[in-house]
């Protein structure tokens, strides 16, 4: 579904991911994890081209994505969560839901409607649909987020940290929605620390350090006996 | 009299006006993307009509022109001059408002397969536009004052108009004492709602648009 192949990220002098090699199968539940700084986020980036690769390929479906096609084909294929939920302020959540959809694919207004409320229903915000972001606390903002990634339809949901900017209290329920989704034929890329959730919904984890891919394997492989030291002193540090 | 030049003063005002929010808003649009080129025109757009008298590009517009063969009728002349100069100061403003606008709303949109155009439409514009609705305002007053300088070529603008009575009649001071009188009625409402307008917005920290759940309910 998602192939990166070698790919190789610069900013300025900085090299930030080295040789990156990475395959995630279609349904595929893939979790990132590894320090701050590690390139995490720069490699989901490279998914959707938010941030081109300086080497390397990246193809979704079999075909590569350029900064020709990027437009075209992220439209079709992923939809991103991010840390700071980056809803729309100026518009309702049932609009932050219709809007891609309407401008995008071009669905009739009644239709994108019904189906927004149908993702708001899945993520439990139903009857906040005519809410402005601002009113709403950090849990449902990034729900809504989600419910506006669903709302589009597509294979491959990206999250970057998506509790990591949250009140402890209402992390729960935004992993909640997303061990919900698990269960749907959705590829999911998941940068996160919560290793609960990678335990419940990883098919496979991989860790990252200094912009490589460090080791990878199941959820419970890292829990029992990572091999690397790197690896063992993040866990270590994040499981506590 | 001063009542015809009352009116050509708002006409050109409004016409200038929306000249300025159309270039303002393309310039400023432009000076925020990633086009060298796009970045540099509107560069110097904005600096060579911020840092030459608005009264020599008029002067310009109504000979230059003429002896280039163009002759444009004053009212033209009035709504280019004005329009195009603070085209320039809206520029700066739209820009200012454009890069107050969080990146990530910019990220969320290309995470959805927005173009820049479709985003700076739906999405970053529409922001903007409540963050400068008063420095905006505050540009149309300085515009309507600014359309006196059709006085010097003859206008017949409510400048203009002041002018000749006062010479005709050689009774200077009520003259100007009015037509002064008449611009602060178009004036003086535009700047004191901008300065509420942006009281308001600051009582209620800008990024915040207060949720009325009444207001889309039909229920309650
Ligand atoms: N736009 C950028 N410009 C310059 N450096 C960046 C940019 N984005 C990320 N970096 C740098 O790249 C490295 C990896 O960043 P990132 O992928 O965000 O790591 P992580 O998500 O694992 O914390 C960091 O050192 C960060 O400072
Ligand atoms: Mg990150």
């Amino acid at each position: 579904m998602i192939k990166l192949q070698d790919v190789n990220k610069f900013f300025g002098e900085h090299h930030v991911l080295k040789d990156i090699n990475l395959e995630v199968a279609e349904g595929e539940k893939l979790v990132i994890i590894g320090p701050s700084g590690s390139g995490k986020s720069t490699t989901v980036r490279c998914m959707n081209f938010l941030e081109a690769p300086t080497s390397g390929h990246v193809f979704i479906d079999g075909e590569e994505l350029t900064q020709k096609n990027k437009i075209q084909l992220v439209r079709q294929t992923s939809a991103m969560v991010f840390q700071s939920f980056n809803l729309y302020p100026h518009k309702t959540v049932l609009e932050n839901l219709t809007l891609a959809p309407i401008k995008l694919q071009k669905l009739p207004k009644e239709e994108a409607i019904k189906k927004a409320r149908k993702y708001l229903a899945i993520v439990g915000l139903s009857e906040k649909e005519n809410a402005y972001p601002s009113t709403l606390s950090g849990g449902q903002q990034q729900r809504v987020a989600i419910a506006r990634a669903l709302a589009t339809e597509k294979k491959i949901i990206l999250f970057d940290e998506p509790t990591s900017a949250l009140d402890p209290e209402t992390v729960q329920e935004v992993l909640d929605v997303m061990i919900k989704l698990s269960k749907e034929n959705i590829t999911m890329v998941v940068v996160t620390h919560e290793m609960g959730f990678a335990r419940v919904v990883a098919d496979r984890v991989i860790f990252m350090d200094d912009g490589r891919i460090v080791e990878e394997g199941k959820p419970e492989h890292f829990f029992e006996n990572p091999t690397e030291e790197r690896t063992k002193l993040f866990l270590s540090k994040i499981l506590r | 009299m001063f009542g015809e030049g009352f009116l050509r003063t708002i006409e050109v005002a409004a016409l200038a006006l929306m000249l300025a929010l159309v270039l303002g808003i393309i310039f400023g649009v432009i000076s925020t993307s990633n086009n060298k080129v796009m970045r540099g025109i509107a560069r110097i757009y904005v600096e060579f009509f911020q840092n030459t008298p608005l009264v020599i590009q008029v002067f310009f517009l109504y000979n230059g022109l003429a002896i280039a063969g163009l002759r444009l009728s004053v009212f033209v002349i009035g709504v280019l001059g004005v329009g195009i100069y603070h085209g320039a100061y809206v520029s700066e403003v739209v820009k200012t408002g454009i890069t107050s606008i969080p990146e990530g709303q910019v990220e969320a949109a290309k995470s959805q397969g927005f173009t820049y155009i479709q985003y700076m439409r739906y999405i970053i514009l529409p922001q903007t536009i409540k963050i400068i609705l008063p420095p905006l305002t505050n540009q149309a007053v300085n515009l309507i004052k600014n359309t006196s300088v059709l006085a010097m070529i003859s206008g017949f603008d409510l400048m203009y108009m002041a002018d000749s009575w006062a010479s005709s009649s050689l009774d200077y001071g009520p003259s100007y004492v009015f037509a002064g009188l008449l611009y602060f009625i178009l004036c003086f409402p535009l700047a004191t709602w901008a300065r509420k307008y942006e009281e308001r917005l600051k009582r209620n920290d800008t990024t915040r648009i207060l949720y009325d759940p009444c207001e889309e309910a039909v229920t309650c």
